[in-house]
C-alpha cells in the first residue's frame, strides 16, 4: 500500500439551522445541529478506512459531505490534492467520476420504477460521452463484476423482483460504472441478513483489490469494521475520538469512549461473560452539545475542570495514532 | 421431550399458517420447545424465518389470516391454543404472558401519555382504582430505571432507551410469570442495547422471569439466553442448550451462521457466507427446507423432511447428515 493520501480532510464543519418559532426569530436566536463539528483525517490510497460512532454521531454526514452530496460550513476537503471544498459544479463533474456512494438501505436507494439496467448506466448518462452501445457494453459488465449472472437475466427486472442482497449488488454495479478511485459506503450491509452480509462485504473487498479502489467504510458495528477496515476513527457527537489502525484502536483502546464502545459489543460467545456496563445515559442532543470534552458528561474517567472547559486536541500517542482526551495531554 | 414440574411452557409441534390468495405461507412447522422456570430462550434466525409468529400464535396475537393448525401450546397444562378469546385476554395475557414488541421507537401510542397507557393496561386486567394503577406504573418506571416523575411525559419526549425501557415497564405491569421480547436490541446503539440487556438480565433475576429472546443477533442472544433454538424457513433446525449450541453446532445451516458474525475478540478472518436465499414459503422446497443452500446436501434431503431428533444432553437437530451418521 502506498502512503499517498487520496483525501485529506482539514477542520470541517457541517452546521445544520433549525427552524424555530417567529418570536426566537424576532429576538435572533439561531440554533444549530452540529453534526460534524471541526474533524480532521486523511484517507490513504488503497486503504479501507472506517467511521464508526453511535447514530448521531455525525458519520453520514461526514460521507456526504466527502462526495459533495451537501455543502460545508466551513474547512477543506482535498482529493488528489486538489481544493475540491468551494469547486464551481461544472469543474466537480470530473470529479464525481472519481467518487461514488453506496446507500445504506437498497429498499430505498433504487427507484422503483427503472429497469436495473437504467439504474446502473444511469452515472454514464449523466457524465455523457458515450455511445449507447458502449453504455450497455459497461452495464453487463458491471454486473458481472458484483456475480449478477448472467446479466442479461437482470436487465430489464424491475429492483421489486430482487432479494436485498442483489439489489445491493445493484448498488454497487451502479457505484463501480464509471470506474471511481474511492468510495463512500455508507452501512451497505445493516439492512441485510447476516447469512449474506459476508457476501457482499468480501464482494467489495475483491472488487477492490481488482480495481485498487479506496473506501471510507461507515458502520455502527466495530466486530464488522474490525474485520474489513485497516484504519478506524471513532466519532462522538461531531468529533473525532480516536483514530488508528483497526487492530491496535480495537484491542487497546485509549479513549474512554472507546472503551466504554467496545465494552457493549455483544460477543457471540456464551461462555464469555461480559464486563459491567459502565456508561450511562444515552448520547446528549447535538443541538447544544455539553462544553468542553463533548463526552465529559457521560465519561466513567472524568478527571476535573478541565473537561468540562477546555476542548481536548487530536494529540498522537504513538505513530499513526491520535487520540483527542485530557488523560493523554 | 417429557415435561417435569417446572415446565413453565410447553410447546409441541406448533405450526402456524397464513392463508394469502396464492394459497398458505407455511410459516412455523412444527415448532416445539419447552421452557423451565428461571430460563432465558433465545429464539434465532434470519427476516422471515417464522420467530415472531411463533411468538405470535403463543400469544393468540396473530392477524386475521394467521391461523394455528396444529399442535399444542401448553402453559402449566393449559392449551392455550384451545383457550377462547375472552379467556385469554382475561387469564393469559398480560398476567401470565406478556411481549414487548419490536420496534420501540413506534411501540407506544403518540398521542397519550406514557403513564395513561400503562394504567389503561392495569386497569383492563386487574381489579383497583385509577390511584393505584397510576402508583404502580410509578414503581415500574423506577423497577425499569426511568425517574418516575417523568411518567407523564410523551412518547416524543422518550429517547429510543427510554421508550423500549417504558415498553418493559408496560408488559411488566401485571406481573407475567414469561415475557417475551421481539427483537429488544435492533434499532438501538450499542451502548444503549448494553444497557437494555442488562435491565433485561437484572429484571430476570429479580422477578424470576422467563425470558424469550427473539433476535437475529447471535451475539446479544449469547448474552442473555441458556437456551437457543436456531430457525429456517419456519422451521427449527437446533435447539439446546446454548454453549452446546455455538460450541459444538451440529447443523450446516447453524455452522454457517455462526462463521457468518464477526467477533471483536479472536482472530481477524475472512467472513464466510451461505450462498443463496431463504425459499418462498408460500411453497417450501420438497424436503429439508436448507437443502438448496446446504453443501452437505444428499438424496434424502432432497426427498424427506428431517425431523428435530435427540442428540446428545440438551441438543437436538434436525439434519440427515447427523441422524445418518
Amino acid at each position: 500500500m502506498s502512503e499517498e493520501q487520496l483525501v485529506k480532510v482539514e477542520n470541517l464543519r457541517k452546521l445544520f439551522p433549525i427552524k424555530t418559532g417567529f418570536f426566537s426569530t424576532l429576538l435572533g436566536k439561531k440554533y444549530y445541529v452540529h453534526a460534524v463539528d471541526g474533524i480532521s483525517f486523511d484517507i490513504k490510497k488503497g486503504e479501507i478506512f472506517a467511521l464508526a460512532g453511535e447514530s448521531g454521531s455525525g458519520k453520514t454526514t461526514t460521507g456526504r459531505l466527502l462526495v459533495k452530496l451537501i455543502e460545508p460550513t466551513s474547512g477543506k476537503i482535498l482529493f488528489d490534492n486538489t481544493d475540491i471544498t468551494n469547486i464551481r459544479p461544472k469543474q466537480f463533474k470530473v470529479f464525481r467520476k472519481r467518487m461514488q456512494i453506496i446507500f445504506q438501505d437498497p429498499y430505498e436507494s433504487l427507484n422503483p420504477r427503472m429497469i436495473i439496467s437504467d439504474i446502473v448506466a444511469e452515472p454514464l448518462v449523466v457524465q455523457g460521452g458515450k455511445s449507447a452501445e458502449e453504455i450497455e457494453e459497461s452495464v453487463c459488465k458491471a454486473l458481472e463484476d458484483v456475480q449478477l449472472v448472467p446479466p442479461e437475466e437482470f436487465l430489464f427486472r424491475f429492483p421489486h423482483e430482487l432479494s436485498g442482497g442483489q439489489r445491493q449488488r445493484v448498488a454497487v454495479a451502479r457505484a463501480l460504472i464509471t470506474r471511481p478511485e474511492f468510495i463512500v459506503a455508507d452501512e451497505p450491509v445493516s439492512m441485510l441478513d447476516v447469512s449474506i452480509r459476508a457476501e457482499i462485504l468480501n464482494l467489495m473487498f475483491d472488487l477492490k483489490e481488482k480495481y485498487g479502489l479506496t473506501i471510507l467504510y461507515i458502520t455502527h458495528d466495530l466486530a464488522l469494521a474490525r474485520h474489513i477496515c485497516d484504519r478506524i476513527a471513532i466519532m462522538y457527537l461531531g468529533k473525532i475520538m480516536e483514530m488508528g489502525p483497526v487492530e491496535k484502536v480495537v484491542s487497546e483502546p485509549l479513549h474512554p469512549y472507546t472503551k466504554a464502545l467496545l465494552n457493549a459489543v455483544p460477543v457471540p460467545d456464551p461462555s464469555i461473560l461480559r464486563s459491567e456496563v459502565v456508561i450511562k445515559g444515552e448520547i446528549p442532543s447535538p443541538i447544544n452539545p455539553p462544553s468542553g470534552c463533548r463526552f465529559h458528561t457521560r465519561c466513567p474517567e472524568y478527571i476535573g475542570e478541565i473537561c468540562k472547559t477546555k476542548d481536548p486536541p487530536l494529540v498522537s500517542t504513538e505513530k499513526d495514532r491520535t487520540v483527542a482526551c485530557h488523560l493523554y495531554v | 421431550m417429557t415435561a417435569s414440574n417446572h415446565t413453565l411452557l410447553n410447546v409441541q409441534d406448533l405450526t402456524t399458517y397464513y392463508k394469502l390468495p396464492q394459497g398458505y405461507v407455511k410459516a412455523a412447522e412444527d415448532i416445539s420447545f419447552k421452557l423451565e422456570k428461571g430460563d432465558a430462550l433465545g429464539l434465532a434466525g434470519e427476516s422471515g424465518c417464522g420467530k415472531t409468529t411463533v411468538a405470535l400464535s403463543i400469544m393468540r396475537l396473530l392477524p386475521p389470516e394467521g391461523r394455528i393448525v396444529g399442535g399444542k401450546c401448553l402453559f402449566k397444562n393449559f392449551d392455550l391454543t384451545k383457550l377462547s378469546e375472552e379467556e385469554m385476554r382475561k387469564e393469559i395475557r398480560w398476567k401470565k404472558i406478556s411481549i414487548v414488541f419490536q420496534g420501540a421507537m413506534n411501540a407506544l401510542n403518540p398521542i397519550f401519555k406514557v403513564s395513561d397507557q400503562i394504567v389503561e393496561a392495569i386497569l383492563n386486567h386487574e381489579k383497583t382504582t385509577k390511584e393505584e394503577a397510576r402508583q404502580r406504573a410509578a414503581k415500574l418506571f423506577e423497577m425499569v430505571g426511568i425517574d418516575p416523575s417523568r411518567i407523564d411525559n410523551y412518547p416524543f419526549e422518550f429517547s429510543g432507551g427510554m421508550r423500549q425501557r417504558a415498553l418493559i415497564a408496560m408488559a411488566l405491569a401485571c406481573n407475567p410469570e414469561i415475557l417475551i421480547a421481539d427483537e429488544p436490541g435492533t434499532a438501538l446503539d450499542v451502548i444503549v442495547q448494553a444497557q437494555i440487556l442488562k435491565l433485561l438480565r437484572n429484571l430476570k433475576d429479580k422477578l424470576g422471569l422467563t425470558l424469550i429472546i427473539i433476535s437475529h443477533d447471535l451475539s446479544l442472544i449469547a448474552e442473555i439466553c441458556n437456551k437457543i433454538a436456531i430457525m429456517y424457513a419456519g422451521r427449527i433446525v437446533e435447539y439446546g442448550n446454548i454453549i452446546k449450541i455455538y460450541k459444538e453446532s451440529l447443523h450446516p445451516y447453524t455452522q454457517g451462521l455462526m462463521m457468518a458474525f464477526p467477533s471483536i475478540k479472536g482472530p481477524r478472518v475472512r467472513m464466510t457466507s451461505i450462498p443463496g436465499s431463504p425459499p418462498n414459503l408460500l411453497s417450501p422446497p420438497q424436503g429439508c427446507r436448507f437443502n438448496l443452500r446446504c453443501k452437505y446436501a444428499m438424496e434424502a434431503c432432497m426427498k424427506e423432511q428431517p425431523t428435530l431428533e435427540q442428540v446428545g444432553e440438551d441438543h437436538w437437530v434436525a439434519c440427515h447428515l447427523v441422524h445418518k451418521r
